[in-house]
């Protein structure tokens, strides 16, 4: 079930009212910022919210990069993984993370604190190497900071 | 010189501070353009003015903007709504420069905006952002909301009559989105492959509807336009096409930044600016304009920063934000590295695309891992061209081919070390 709060928030995303279902991507964001990830319940709930099939929600829900369709941790690190922050040490950072966290690549952390996700190129080249951890973005970061920076999030 | 100072797009941005209000934007001139062009000047008037400027869109592709409205159908018969969309997703890998116009100096954008919605009658327009951006989200929402407010949006925009609907959509991250019709796709509520054109969204974009998407530091270049004329405009740049250019620089070099530069300032001015390379290392390539466009070479630091003279060159300056190799870097690295990326964006529609981008990606792989073969590099330079310009659906898969083929000349001494000695050297 959505809430009515969640309800009038994704409402007042449908700028024309004949096309409901061009606010589902902003649906997907919501509701996964409310919940962590879509899962089916919630997927359908949207679907039928806006009109959709759930098979077409999942299409799109499925193709961006941004919505979990499985769980994560409470926060989510999306290290930057293209080029410029590739050749400013990207290796040697996400290496560093994921020994630190034990994790792999795409994994939650056991006590469900972190998922460490590759991201596309954050826009931020010029003060490469860069991650973000929720909605916070980091840049220059030096591998040695690591602890201080993963300290912030309980 | 009179242009190398001048910094329309950026003179009100000041780095770790928020955007002015529109209080303290309009006091500083801010949207003088809006009311000049809502109470004197016709639309046509608005696209011959940027027609007359040479501006060409600065999203990476260079097509002149004001050709581009001329092709929206106008008049009573017009179909309805039309709409203006800001491709605000930048994604490019190697590009940050819309992020400082978005997070700076967001009245600009909408002062803009208003402008170019005008100059082809938009009844809505879309800022389409990138997810990632969440301090520029924060910062539009605010302008929008100010503007709005402030009767700059909405019915009877100054008591112009005209009307104008603006709304914020933030994406849920995909390369393909800045393609234009996979945008609108994904405004649409829609998997964001890409349309067939024609049509062309000029004639039917958005649910079918005249659509035109313009890019960010296209339409915050407009104001100034509006307000300081042709020839101003024109004086700005070094070269043909009017206006300045955001420049930026990443990669081993000693201040890697943003700058706004005439068009037509040389590859190596640029790289003064940047500080040139960090000690103990030396330049070996330039990528000029984001991942999309081919390699560049210390033999280029003359070349003049515009889109023929980087085309005449055998690249494009697209976004203009110049990701550099170093000596110390290894290319194939990079170059798998890029490989990856369109590899991991394609929208899987056509099968060149879908099929061939991760097959070059592991054979890169190989290579850079000491598992590289004698025919790799001939299959590697084929795929070039079956994935090339006029063999898939859009332009993704080429664009992949841009760095890669350059890389594959350039750098084939490199690739052939790591074949032959089963082993990347820089490892």
């Amino acid at each position: 079930m959505l809430s009515d709060i969640l309800k009038s928030e994704i409402e007042s995303h449908i700028h024309e009212p004949e096309h409901r279902e061009s606010a589902c991507t902003e649906a997907l964001r919501i509701v996964q910022r409310d919940r962590g990830w879509i899962d089916d319940e919630s997927l359908k709930d949207i679907a039928e919210f806006l009109g959709m099939t759930t098979h077409e929600l999942d299409g799109v829900a499925t193709f961006f990069n941004l919505i979990h369709r499985r769980p994560v941790g409470r926060h989510v690190i999306r290290v930057c993984s293209s080029v410029s922050c590739w050749v400013l040490g990207y290796d040697a950072l996400r290496e560093a993370l994921l020994a630190k966290l034990d994790v792999l690549l795409g994994q939650t952390t056991a006590d469900g604190r972190f998922t460490v996700l590759p991201n596309q190129c954050l826009g931020t080249c010029d003060r490469a190497p860069a991650m973000m951890i929720g909605a916070d973005l980091y840049q220059d970061i030096d591998p040695t900071r690591l602890d201080e920076i993963l300290d912030r999030y309980a | 010189m009179r242009n190398m100072s001048e910094k329309p797009l950026t003179e009100r941005i000041r780095p770790n501070e928020a955007p002015a209000s529109l209080k303290d934007y309009e006091r500083a001139g801010g949207y003088a353009s809006v009311r000049k062009c809502l109470s004197s000047m016709q639309p046509a008037d608005v696209t011959q003015l940027v027609k007359d400027g040479t501006l060409r869109g600065r999203g990476g592709a260079g097509f002149p903007t004001g050709i581009k409205w001329s092709i929206v159908p106008q008049g009573a018969d017009a179909p309805r709504p039309k709409y203006l969309v800001v491709n605000a997703d930048e994604m490019e890998p190697g590009t940050f420069k819309d992020r400082v116009l978005l997070e700076g100096d967001p009245h600009q954008l909408i002062e803009g905006i208003i402008l170019a919605s005008f100059a082809i009658q938009a009844d809505i327009a879309y800022i389409f952002l990138r997810g990632e951006y969440i301090v520029a989200q924060e910062r539009i929402e605010k302008a929008i909301h100010e503007a709005y407010e402030a009767g700059f949006l909405g019915k009877d925009i100054i008591g112009s009559g005209y009307c104008l609907e603006l709304h914020l959509h933030m994406s849920i991250g995909r390369y393909i989105c800045g393609e234009e019709t996979a945008l609108l796709n994904a405004l649409e509520g829609k998997r964001a492959t890409p349309r067939a054109k024609p049509p062309f969204p000029q004639a039917s974009g958005l649910w079918g509807k005249p659509t035109i998407v313009n890019n960010v530091e296209t339409l915050s270049t407009l104001p100034h336009i509006v307000n300081r004329g042709v020839e101003w405009f024109k004086g700005l740049s070094r070269t043909p096409n009017g206006g300045t250019k955001l420049f930026g620089v990443s990669g081993k070099v000693k201040r890697p930044g943003l700058w706004e530069l005439p068009l037509g300032t040389t590859v190596g001015e640029i790289m003064d600016l940047a500080g040139g390379m960090r000690d103990g290392l030396s330049l070996r390539g330039i990528i000029p304009g984001g991942a999309s466009t081919d390699f560049l070479g210390p033999e280029h630091l003359d070349l003049q920063m515009d889109f023929d003279t980087v085309g005449k060159a055998g690249s494009r300056m697209g976004t203009g934000t110049m990701i550099v190799l170093d000596d110390k870097t290894c290319p194939v690295g990079m170059v798998h590295n890029l490989t990856q990326f369109f590899a991991h964006e394609s929208c899987g529609w056509c099968t060149p695309c879908r099929d061939g981008l991760p097959w070059l990606q592991n054979v890169l792989w190989a290579i850079e891992t000491g598992r590289g073969r004698e025919d790799d590099m001939k299959m590697l330079h084929r795929h070039t061209k079956l994935l090339g310009p006029g063999m898939t659906f859009c332009a993704l898969a080429p664009g992949a081919m841009a760095p890669l083929g350059s890389a594959l000349t350039r750098f084939k001494d490199d690739f052939d070390q790591h074949i032959r000695a089963k082993r990347c050297p820089w490892r």
